[in-house]
């Protein structure tokens, strides 16, 4: 006697031909009312992304050795947040330095600068191990040759994007620029912002800056970041301000 | 006027009101970042049993934000309704807790005496609630708003459809639509977040919705969740139905959303003048959120559950159709952990409904708290049987858009199906018509020619 074998039970949706429009996890299908395990699986894949990239660190073997070929200094600062599990909590210890980073910081030799720049692993330091010197690698450039004078590279840990605020007012720089890991998503776990401040100082809110996201080769591409960082850094530094003031009238030459 | 608990020879002070409430909140990451919460679990319970002896009258005399200088107060205070709260003047905190559970307090009863309570008597009450209570309390109140559907029948879940997409493209839009109809959801609303606020883009969005929905004959609503300025100044040429805006329980909280009283008054009555329901006039949707007073650094030294619950008053004001929490959007330093967002969507769910208003929510979390889509389930779960009004329906829980988790049109499929709920019922008509749903909500398989496909 045949031995009896259930069916297989997931029913495609006939409509898959609509995942071109979107990237959203439409067309899943279903088991009962359930998503299939296939689906399942490949949004906890994501999801297992984007919480790596929360608690993941600063890469410095591999950092510091492509900041050396830049030949700019540079220095190992670390936030008031003593972990992950602080800085989560305790966003005001992320915006402000320790005592020994604002000691090392007043300890350097005085210099007029009018653009500092800050690595901060934010909520995703594999953004900064990934975005960060490539772009700085074009940005540099461009920079120096327009004859701004550029400080010390700070490489900040568990940092929020205002401690960016201190660091450039330690530096007595005229604008600071912050790369910084974004919150990741699961379509977007290493995805790095920058922010700029003109005249920065502690407890400056986000109305003084100006925010360029999702820099990654997926989402805005090195080459058109660092168009419109350089833009907009050129802008400040004439006007003298940033914030909701600066407009990025580049906005419309590069959008997709 | 200070508040005193003595626990064996240990004598706790708690300054004013707002200290005790603070102090007496089961923890959470924003009270503590605040530096409100009870410095030790005798602290919390000792705050607990003072407030369980505190007489409800006390809230009508001590307010937690100043009465002269914010609108949110004045508005709690000057729209009491004395009558109503008459039945329970003579309770204390914990009395009411024990007399909401009783026989006594029934659907009826808890629904004549919303009026009569203020946000803070609420708050309190629900601080010395346990899950199950705020379950069990909950599931009395009937809160049931119209529109073009009938949403929060005994019975029913409903759900707003999210379909929101990164650049606002209407045909990616419009996919994840299509998906979410074919799955049931959007007897809510059809709710986009849009990328851009800008009142052309908003429109686009509005018109694209609107023609669907005309299309196929859905019996449903659509929002553009917008700044309500930006709808403002679209109102008499683009098809509204639901005008939207976050808001938050004081009034600097409202100044950082961009928005006053006055605001919302004029937005609820350029709504009201369109018409467009069919069987219900309530037009405004409202979300919150605990932790929203805070990062606006507008929370007065009063704790965010308390200051959450001050936002039902704000909603309260404008008969709305919607309300819901969006309980985990705002991070882990306000609901550091799937505990602590679990106990919030049940207290703000609780707040809401006692106060009499058409609660749903959404049950959420983003990628840097401690929670994952396990603890959604349970939320989800939990709430079902609390009886929320709708939740969200996202293609996957995947936002891509506001990058966060939700939850999928599937898993209202799921909760509607182990609680025996429905969807709205001229929704639910709609969908057994186009051969969606069977009529015990069992999903059918779509042919691929299906009018929706075409």
């Amino acid at each position: 006697m045949k031995k009896k074998q259930y069916s297989k039970s997931v029913e495609p949706d006939p409509w898959q031909s609509l995942k071109t429009y979107t990237d959203a996890r439409i067309a899943l299908g279903h088991t009962g009312g359930a998503i299939p395990l296939k689906e399942v699986l490949q949004f906890k894949l994501a999801f297992a992304h984007a919480k790596d990239a929360v608690y993941s660190e600063l890469d410095w073997p591999k950092l510091e050795q492509r900041l050396e070929q830049l030949a700019i200094p540079y220095l190992k600062l670390h936030s008031r947040a003593s972990s992950r599990s602080v800085y989560l909590q305790r966003p005001d210890l992320g915006r402000s330095l320790n005592e020994a980073s604002v000691a090392s910081l007043k300890k350097m030799p005085s210099a007029e600068t009018d653009i500092a720049i800050v690595l901060a692993d934010g909520l995703s330091a594999t953004a900064i191990n990934q975005h960060a010197l490539p772009l700085l690698q074009r940005l540099l450039p461009l920079l120096q040759k327009a004859n701004f004078q550029i400080a010390p590279i700070a490489v900040v840990e568990q940092a929020r994007v205002a401690i960016g605020d201190e660091i450039g007012h330690l530096l007595g720089t005229q604008l600071v620029m912050v790369l910084i890991g974004e919150r990741p998503g699961l379509s977007s776990p290493y995805s790095m912002g920058a922010y700029l401040t003109y005249a920065p100082l502690p407890g400056l809110t986000d109305e003084k800056r100006n925010c360029i996201s999702n820099i990654r080769p997926e989402g805005l591409p090195y080459e058109m970041a660092c168009q419109k960082l350089y833009y907009l850094i050129q802008e400040s530094l004439r006007l003298k301000l940033s914030g909701v003031d600066l407009k990025d009238n580049t906005t419309n030459l590069f959008l997709p | 006027m200070p508040y005193h608990y003595s626990i064996a020879s240990r004598v706790y002070v708690f300054k004013d009101l707002k200290t005790l409430l603070a102090k007496a909140s089961p923890l959470r990451s924003g009270d503590a970042l605040a530096g409100l919460a009870a410095e030790g679990f005798e602290e919390r319970i000792a705050a607990q049993l003072a407030l369980a002896d505190l007489p409800l009258k006390i809230f009508l005399n001590e307010a937690v934000v100043p009465y002269e200088t914010d609108d949110v107060t004045r508005l709690i205070i000057d729209k009491h309704d004395k009558e109503a709260f008459a039945p329970i003047s003579h309770f204390t905190v914990g009395q009411l807790r024990d007399w909401l559970l009783s026989e006594q307090a029934d659907s009826a009863t808890l629904q004549a005496l919303a009026p009569g309570l203020t946000p803070e008597m609420v708050a309190a009450v629900s601080k010395l609630m346990r899950n199950q209570d705020l379950i069990a309390v909950a599931q009395k109140c009937s809160v049931v708003t119209r529109f073009r559907t009938t949403v929060g029948l005994n019975g029913c879940l409903s759900t707003r459809l999210q379909p929101n997409h990164p650049t606002d493209d209407p045909k990616g839009i419009a996919a994840s639509i299509i998906d979410g109809l074919l799955y049931a959801s959007g007897d809510a609303v059809i709710g986009i977040n849009p990328a851009s606020d800008s009142p052309a883009a908003v429109s686009t969005l509005l018109h694209m919705i609107d023609d669907l929905r005309e299309k196929y004959q859905i019996p449903t609503q659509s929002c553009v969740l917008c700044h309500v300025t930006t709808a403002l100044q679209i109102i008499q040429d683009a098809p509204i139905d639901l005008v939207f805006q976050s808001i938050g329980g004081t009034e600097k909280t409202n100044q950082s959303f961009g928005i006053t009283l006055n605001i919302l008054q004029e937005a609820y009555e350029a709504a009201l003048a369109l018409n467009r329901g069919t069987i219900g006039r309530q037009v405004m949707y409202f979300e919150t959120g605990q932790g929203s007073a805070l990062s606006a650094n507008a929370h007065h030294g009063v704790d965010q559950q308390t200051i959450e619950a001050r936002a039902y008053a704000v909603a309260r004001k404008f008969d709305p159709f919607l309300v819901n929490t969006v309980v985990g959007f705002i991070g882990p330093e306000y609901l550091y952990d799937g505990k602590q967002i679990i106990r919030a969507g049940l207290e703000d769910h609780f707040c809401g409904k006692l106060l009499g208003l058409p609660m749903g929510a959404d049950i959420c979390y983003t990628n840097h708290a401690e929670a994952d889509q396990d603890d959604m389930d349970t939320l989800l779960t939990l709430l079902g049987v609390a009886g929320c009004n709708f939740i969200m329906g996202i293609p996957g829980a995947d936002d891509i858009m506001l990058n966060y988790q939700s939850t999928s049109f599937h898993d209202a499929l799921y909760l509607r199906k182990v609680l025996g709920k429905k969807p709205a019922p001229e929704f639910d008509q709609w969908l057994l018509a186009q051969g969606i749903l069977d009529e015990k909500g069992q999903k059918l398989p779509l042919r691929p020619n299906h009018l929706l496909l075409a």
